[in-house]
This record gives structure tokens, sequence and C-alpha cells, in this order.
């Protein structure tokens, strides 16, 4: 699993989904990934991919469906 | 849109009846007696479409009044009740664990239930001319996406009601028009060379996908059906992102243009978010709330997995085989 996201706005929320799954952002205008990009945030609640394989990064792509689970 | 043309007796008398004024005509009744196999009967699921459409966009050459008639609620009832019947007995609704949390549950479903691989078969043999099969097939739906949940959302409450708000209105655009879902959808339609007039390709749509159509409009009716309705979203929006993926893909494999791609582009993103609400906060949280719910909750991702499963499969199979797959394409190939 990647690191939790940066995200900068008003009144963010960010909640976790478990293993590999999105972290949800809500309130952000922006959320900065690992290598310090700004990506604008232009929907209500955004998916920031945490398992470091989206092809749509920082979104969350769907992509890790297909890791298979620690547990 | 103008009323369709009937497609058999039934739809026949149901079309008929719905062009003369409501105050002055009575209403068939529907069938007395139903053994056929209502999901495969185009007949049968046009009557029931057009019933629905009342609730939505209606029908220009069609009394408004004829929404809230007896006559036609009643007819409409007793093609439910069949369909109802169909859709119970194409369960059994896959066995999930009851311990688990309902959103892992729902998930384990959805994974369970086999589909049919239609995103797959876009993305890699699927020519321009079934794309635009598929884009005229799947317009029925898509240009009045997301409109039968919001139907809903005056039944829920607290966080799930919330939920679906924040996600309806991601479906809407986001408070920008030329992002809403049913626009960006049109656009695709365009840039394909097709029309994207609401309800133009309606007759071309086969049974199977008329009642995909028509299980979203029952669940979303009717309000004993809301836990069915989050199911079926949950359900829905969990096999979104990777087929939606898949399928642009396949448009940019064919040449179709980037502009065309952008309504399932944003599906990837969008349907990865609201796959996570439907799940947790939507379904885990009325299940939460309303523990009576969870069986329906169930019964409407396995209704979503099972008729998405039956129209693809429909679609492959007549591509496969070298044929069309729209409905009345066997009339277009008589009539020219």
């Amino acid at each position: 699993m990647t690191a939790v996201p940066e995200a900068v706005g008003h009144d963010v929320e960010i909640v976790l989904c478990g293993e590999n799954r999105p972290a949800l952002v809500r309130g952000a205008d922006v959320v900065r990934d690992q290598d310090g990009t700004e990506h604008p945030v232009t929907r209500p609640v955004v998916g920031v991919c945490m398992c470091g394989r989206s092809q749509r990064a920082p979104w969350c792509d769907g992509t890790h469906k297909f890791i298979k689970r620690s547990s | 849109m103008l009323l369709p043309e009937p497609t058999g007796a039934l739809s026949a008398q149901v079309i008929d009846a719905l062009r003369a004024p409501a105050t002055t005509g009575s209403f068939p009744s529907g069938p007395s007696s139903y053994d056929g196999d209502c999901l495969h009967d185009a007949d049968f699921q046009l009557a029931l479409w057009v019933l629905y459409e009342l609730h939505y966009r209606g029908f220009d050459d069609c009394d408004e009044e004829w929404e809230w008639h007896p006559g036609a609620f009643a007819c409409r009832a007793v093609l439910e009740r069949v369909f109802v019947d169909a859709l119970r007995a194409a369960g059994p609704v896959p066995e999930t664990s009851p311990d688990a949390p309902l959103h892992e549950r729902i998930e384990a479903l959805v994974e369970a239930v086999p589909g049919a691989d239609l995103a797959r078969f876009m993305q890699r043999e699927a020519t321009l001319e079934q794309y635009r099969e598929y884009l005229k097939i799947k317009s029925v739906y898509h240009l009045k996406e997301s409109d039968p949940q919001s139907f809903v959302l005056a039944r829920l409450r607290g966080v799930p009601k919330v939920r679906l708000a924040e996600l309806q209105y991601d479906e809407y655009g986001s408070g920008r028009p030329d992002r809403l879902h049913q626009t960006l959808f049109a656009r695709t339609l365009v840039e394909a060379g097709l029309d994207d007039t609401y309800g133009v390709y309606l007759q071309h749509a086969p049974a199977t996908t008329l009642a995909v159509n028509n299980a979203t409009s029952l669940f979303a009716l009717h309000r004993r059906f809301r836990g069915a309705a989050m199911g079926h979203l949950a359900a829905f929006e969990s096999t979104s992102s990777i087929p939606c993926r898949r399928i642009a893909q396949g448009m940019r494999r064919i040449g179709l243009s980037e502009r065309a791609a952008e309504y399932f582009d944003e599906h990837v993103e969008a349907d990865a978010v609201h796959e996570q609400l439907a799940l947790r906060d939507i379904c885990g949280v009325l299940g939460d709330d309303e523990p009576e719910l969870v069986a329906d909750i169930l019964f409407g991702a396995f209704v979503c997995c099972h008729l998405e499963a039956l129209d693809g499969a429909g679609l492959v199979t007549a591509w496969r085989e070298g044929r069309s797959a729209l409905r009345d394409a066997a009339d277009l190939v008589g009539a020219a």
C-alpha cells in the first residue's frame, strides 16, 4: 500500500476503504502525489489510488482488483 | 420521443391504448396468464418499458395523465408480477457469508456470478459496426443514466441518502452541464456518427437490454424495492471501472476519437469512487439501519449481474456468429 494522500482544500476528509482499495478524499481542491505534483480535484469526492498500480494515477482505476489479497 | 412501434400483440395493446386520451380510454388488463420466458420476450419487455417511460420523459404523442391512470397501473402491476417472478426464478442468489460485512458479501456475490465478458470482446475484437450497434443498444439506458436512482433518494435517510446524493451529483456533472454523464454519452454517439436523440434507438434494443432497463426502473419506482435498487447500484458500479477502461481501449483501437472515448474514460475514475460509496456507505449503512433489507440488497445485486451477463452474452454470441445484435436486424434485412 502507498502512503495516505496529501490533499489540500477546505475541510478535507480522507476515508480509507481497506487494503489496496482507494482512499476517498472529500473537500479537496488539489491532491499532491508522492512526487509532489499537484492534481486538481474536479469532483465532489475522488478515489486516490492506494495500490500503486493505477494507470490513471493518482486516481484509482480499479486495477487493485487484479491484486491478490494478502488475507 | 414518440411512442415506439410495437413488436407483438401485448406491446401493440399497450401502445395503442396510450395513443388515446386518458380521460376516455380504458386500458388493457395485461395477460391473464403468462408462461413464456419474459426476460427474452421483446414484446413483453417493450410493453413494460413503455409503461415505465411514462415516469421519465414520457412520449410527445401520449397523454401525460396516463402516468397515474389506474388502468395503466393495473396493467403494469400484472406485468411486474411476471417480471419479478422471473427475476426470483433466475436465482438462487449466490450464498455469501452472513457474518461478513455487507459490502464484502456484495463483492463476493459479484465475483460469483459469471459475466459475459462483453467488455473484453469490445476491447479486442469488436469492429466499428459492432461498436455502433453497442452504442445504439446502450443508448436506451445511458441517455437517461442515473435517472432511475434519483427516485430512490426520497426513500432513504441519513448516510445512505447523503452518499447517494453525492454519487448522483457526480453523475449529473458536478454542477457543470457539459459533464452530465448523459451528455457525455450523447457526445460519444455523435462522434460515432450516430443520432443522440433520446430513445431513437429503442427499436434496436434486444429483449434482454430492455429487461436490464426495466429491472432498474422496477427497483427504483417501488419503495419496497429500495434495498434491491441500492444493491443493484452497488453491483453496477462495482462492475464498471475495468470494463469501461476496456471499452475505451477498443474504441481507440478501431480509430474512434478521443472525444468518443471520453464517456468511458470518465467512468473509469468516477465509478471506482461510486463503487466504494455504493458498497459501504449506501448498502452497508442501509443494511445496518434496516436489516430486513439485506436479502433484497443482495437480490438487487444479483439481478444486476445476471441480467447484464444475459444481455452481454446475447450481443457477443450474435457478433461471433457474424450476425447483427440489433433486435430488428431481421426486419431490416427483410425490408432491404
